[in-house]
């Protein structure tokens, strides 16, 4: 049976509890009569042979590139740079899929004989991976073929001899990138785009830029005018990152870009309750669910969170494009949209949101409140093309524990950002002021050049993620979330759903209409 | 609560407080009224897939229960008299057995009867309506007796598909040629899927007749009664060149016949009347159903619970 489109469900009274999201732990709503829920297609059906349309499209690039192998020749410097570890989410089971593509540019360099190769994590001013991060993105074959000669690397972005400032766009934006992507032969990106936003020129130019570069799109300004930065056409983000790739083009850098999607099947047996629609839970599902939610609640958060962020996506591959990178793009959008748009008549006045353990900031790490603010009105209030879900002036509730805790080792500079900036404003204009200090504290650059941490700068960002949502909404409530880090962020708490939704007819006025993103499986609302 | 207790018990308590044990996820959830409801998924009838009563472990199970429970209730129940079971030793596996069908207890005397390698590689072939209506039955019949769906009411391609496959994949089958058991203990028409599936398959049928299950546990009755059980093994009957499957059908009911003849005489009082076409009708007579039932005449003598446990004071 081919997968079903998504679906926006009209609640009525014989419509079971909808299930959120609360952080570790899951939460049963019944919403008032009336309500919308938007349910994401289901997974598309995976390629039948990975490997061979992997090949398929080494050998048959989109665009005006060559072939693959007709790029490759003895003597040449090749630098294959992937995506890191904020992709996918949660983490795909072994094989994944940045292995599968890996293993067969290497098999087709070695026969080329090409043998100065080297792998670039493709950081950004993401925190290093570690090296079961990095084995279980490349599998074990490569790992131990090139980290043990200095072939594996990082990037690393705050390295005063490993960058190259290749110029300025014609809106004057800094293009600064990896020297040695930018100075090899050919550069080889290998990405796997989960949403809209992800791939074609943001690879290069946000994955392998320095902070001088990424200043430039990454600020309160442009994300206020990407509306939804998962829409390619209405996108400053989106705009930034193809001028400053053009530019590296025309810098000389010669690009391969290799797009991979991936379906929506996004948790295993065990957990397949999250991404079914609660009226069809067999059983089994509501078995499943009665023991997950139970041993998650008793268990101390340590443990769940320990537990969650063990869980391996059963993600099937779904297409492969190579060649020119916005040929590429063009293609591989069409296949994001394919597995996750959805038509929605029509905005809402309240919309509601289950946030889950994890964001592309803490994989194998702590949602601090930084991050739940992100990933509520960074990342699932910009799942839209067209119009934002919920309307100007309307109201945002999420559902997440929000706590007060932070991963010292990969978010050290969030606790300072929490505790220092967001005490003063929350304003992402505002903060702006803080940023450059921020920025360039030492003792950040050294714990991220040196350990697991995500630069001084990223929490700023994440900050930054937020600012459309929090212009255009009039309130933000957080149901079930911590008071104090609540208050903090600026937003409103609620004890329960009922208590929010009073809360938001404050806002919105009485008999508001309500909306519910429910995810997984992700979708991204064309809203009409 | 105690404020001494450590966090992680406050939080098990508290969960076990906040568990409500009614409504969804306890029970099914409904059915909003916007969504159509889709025609739910036929897991039951023909549609119920058996190929996991077929594997090992459940082979295992069936294999214990049908020789340390079925096989000596059987012998309680019906202390079968088995005549020409030398056939199948001659006869080339996998074979299907044909039997006249009168009682519940048909396919469990048959297979209690069947040499140890056959009755371990048999499936039985069922009526999906009845056998088959519920996942609980349908469980407990495919694991205890190896049953497999069988709709008898009309074609159905499924259940031919389904039976030919098993045989060509080296299962004997016992499949009922009447469709369901007699009502008054006389052979009812016999429709044509044992022979269908003879032809298809290419393989041998083995035709049974079997006198007295009608006694123990008749259709309608509620509760067994002991009466002794004759299982007669025909000769192994294959297609003859140019015979049509319809044909091959017609011989097999004749042969049930001259079994049934058998069972009621001898084997050579049953040949030479087969011989001479005069074989007494095992359709029984045309007429009201109270002299059909008469004409079957009295039980066997030894159908005498008291004097078979009677204590011989003499």
């Amino acid at each position: 049976m081919s997968p079903r489109p998504g679906f926006v469900l009209e609640v009525d009274r014989s419509t079971p509890p909808t299930l959120f999201w609360h952080g570790e732990e899951f939460s049963l709503e019944r919403l008032p009569t009336g309500s919308r829920v938007v349910y994401g297609p289901e997974p598309l059906a995976p390629l039948a042979d990975p490997v061979g349309s992997i090949r398929d499209a080494l050998l048959h690039p989109l665009g005006d590139a060559e072939p693959l192998p007709a790029l490759l020749r003895p003597g040449m410097r090749l630098t294959i740079a992937f995506d890191d570890v904020s992709l996918p989410l949660p983490p795909m089971r072994r094989p994944d899929v940045r292995q599968l593509v890996i293993e067969q540019v290497l098999d087709l360099a070695a026969e080329a004989g090409v043998d100065d190769v080297v792998l670039i994590a493709a950081l950004a001013l993401h925190r290093r991976m570690t090296e079961a991060e990095l084995r279980h993105a490349l599998g074990d074959r490569v790992y131990d073929a090139f980290a043990p000669y200095d072939r594996l690397r990082q990037h690393d972005a705050e390295d005063p001899d490993g960058m190259t400032h290749l110029g300025h766009t014609e809106q004057g934006e800094d293009v600064e990138i990896n020297r040695r992507a930018a100075e090899s032969d050919l550069l080889v990106y290998v990405n796997i785009n989960l949403v809209a936003m992800d791939g074609g020129h943001k690879s290069v130019a946000t994955g392998l830029a320095s902070y001088r570069s990424l200043r430039h799109h990454h600020n309160a300004r442009t994300m206020q005018h990407s509306r939804s930065f998962m829409d390619q056409h209405h996108s400053e983000l989106h705009s930034s990152n193809w001028r400053m790739g053009r530019h590296i083009a025309a810098s000389g850098v010669k690009v391969f870009q290799i797009e991979t999607t991936l379906n929506t099947d996004t948790f295993p047996e065990q957990f397949r309750f999250l991404q079914r629609r609660e009226w069809e839970w067999t059983m089994r599902d509501r078995a499943s669910f009665l023991a997950a939610s139970a041993s998650l609640e008793r268990a101390p958060v340590r443990i769940a969170r320990q537990i969650l962020h063990g869980v391996r996506a059963p993600h099937a591959l779904t297409s492969v494009q190579a060649g020119e990178v916005e040929a590429v793009h063009a293609r591989t959008t069409e296949h994001v949209y394919a597995q996750q748009r959805v038509v929605v008549e029509g905005q809402t006045d309240i919309l509601t949101m289950g946030l889950p353990y994890i964001c592309p900031y803490n994989v194998n790490s702590i949602m601090n409140p930084i991050l739940v603010a992100c990933l509520g009105l960074g990342y699932f209030f910009n799942l839209y093309t067209g119009k934002p879900l919920v309307r100007e002036g309307g109201v945002l509730i999420l559902h997440h524990p929000t706590p007060n805790e932070f991963h010292p080792g990969h978010h050290p500079s969030y606790i300072d950002f929490f505790e220092q900036v967001l005490t003063e404003t929350t304003d992402p204009v505002e903060i702006g002021k803080y940023e450059e200090s921020f920025a360039t504290d030492p003792w950040y650059v050294h714990l991220y050049r040196t350990g697991h941490a995500y630069h001084g700068v990223h929490p700023f960002y994440m900050w930054y993620w937020c600012a459309h949502a929090l212009d255009h909404l009039g309130a933000v409530i957080v149901v079930g979330g911590e008071r104090e880090s609540v208050r903090r962020l600026g937003f409103k708490r609620a004890s329960t759903m009922a208590d929010a939704l009073e809360m938001a007819q404050d806002v919105v006025g009485p008999d508001p209409s309500l909306t519910h993103l429910h995810a997984p499986p992700l979708l991204l609302a064309d809203v009409r | 609560m105690s404020p001494e207790l450590p966090a992680a018990v406050r939080r098990a308590v508290g969960g076990v407080r906040r568990a409500r044990p009614s409504g969804f996820p306890w029970s099914a959830p409904s059915w909003p009224g916007g969504v159509e409801r889709p025609a739910p998924a036929r897991e039951v009838g023909v549609d119920y897939d058996t190929d996991w009563s077929r594997r090992y472990p459940a082979r295992l199970v069936r294999a214990m229960v049908l020789d340390n429970v079925t096989r000596p209730m059987t012998h309680v129940l019906a202390t079968p008299t088995v005549v020409g079971r030398e056939v199948l030793e001659l006869v080339e596996l996998p074979a299907i057995f044909v039997a006249n069908h009168s009682s519940h207890l048909d396919t469990p005397v048959l297979l209690s009867v069947l040499p140890a390698r056959i009755r371990h590689k048999t499936v039985v072939a069922a009526a999906a309506d009845h056998f088959f209506d519920r996942r609980w039955k349908a469980h407990l019949w495919a694991l205890s007796l190896a049953a497999v769906p069988i709709e008898r009411h009309r074609v159905n391609r499924r259940s031919a598909d389904v039976a030919a496959a098993l045989v060509e994949d080296g299962w004997n089958l016992v499949i009922y040629p009447e469709g369901g058991r007699t009502p008054d203990g006389w052979f009812q028409e016999f429709r044509g899927g044992a022979a269908y599936l003879a032809a298809r398959t290419g393989r041998p049928v083995v035709p049974v007749h079997l006198e007295g299950t009608y006694r123990i546990l008749p259709k309608g009755a509620d509760r067994p009664r002991r009466h002794p059980v004759r299982v007669t093994f025909g000769t192994p009957m294959t297609l003859d060149d140019g015979e049509d499957a319809r044909r091959f059908g017609t011989r097999i009911e004749a042969t049930l016949g001259v079994l049934a003849d058998e069972a009621g005489s001898d084997w050579w009082t049953a040949r030479r009347r087969a011989a001479g076409g005069t074989t007494p009708s095992a359709h029984g007579p045309d007429a009201t159903d109270w002299r059909r039932v008469w004409a079957l005449g009295p039980p066997r003598p030894d159908d005498d619970d008291e004097r078979r446990w009677a204590i011989r004071r003499d």
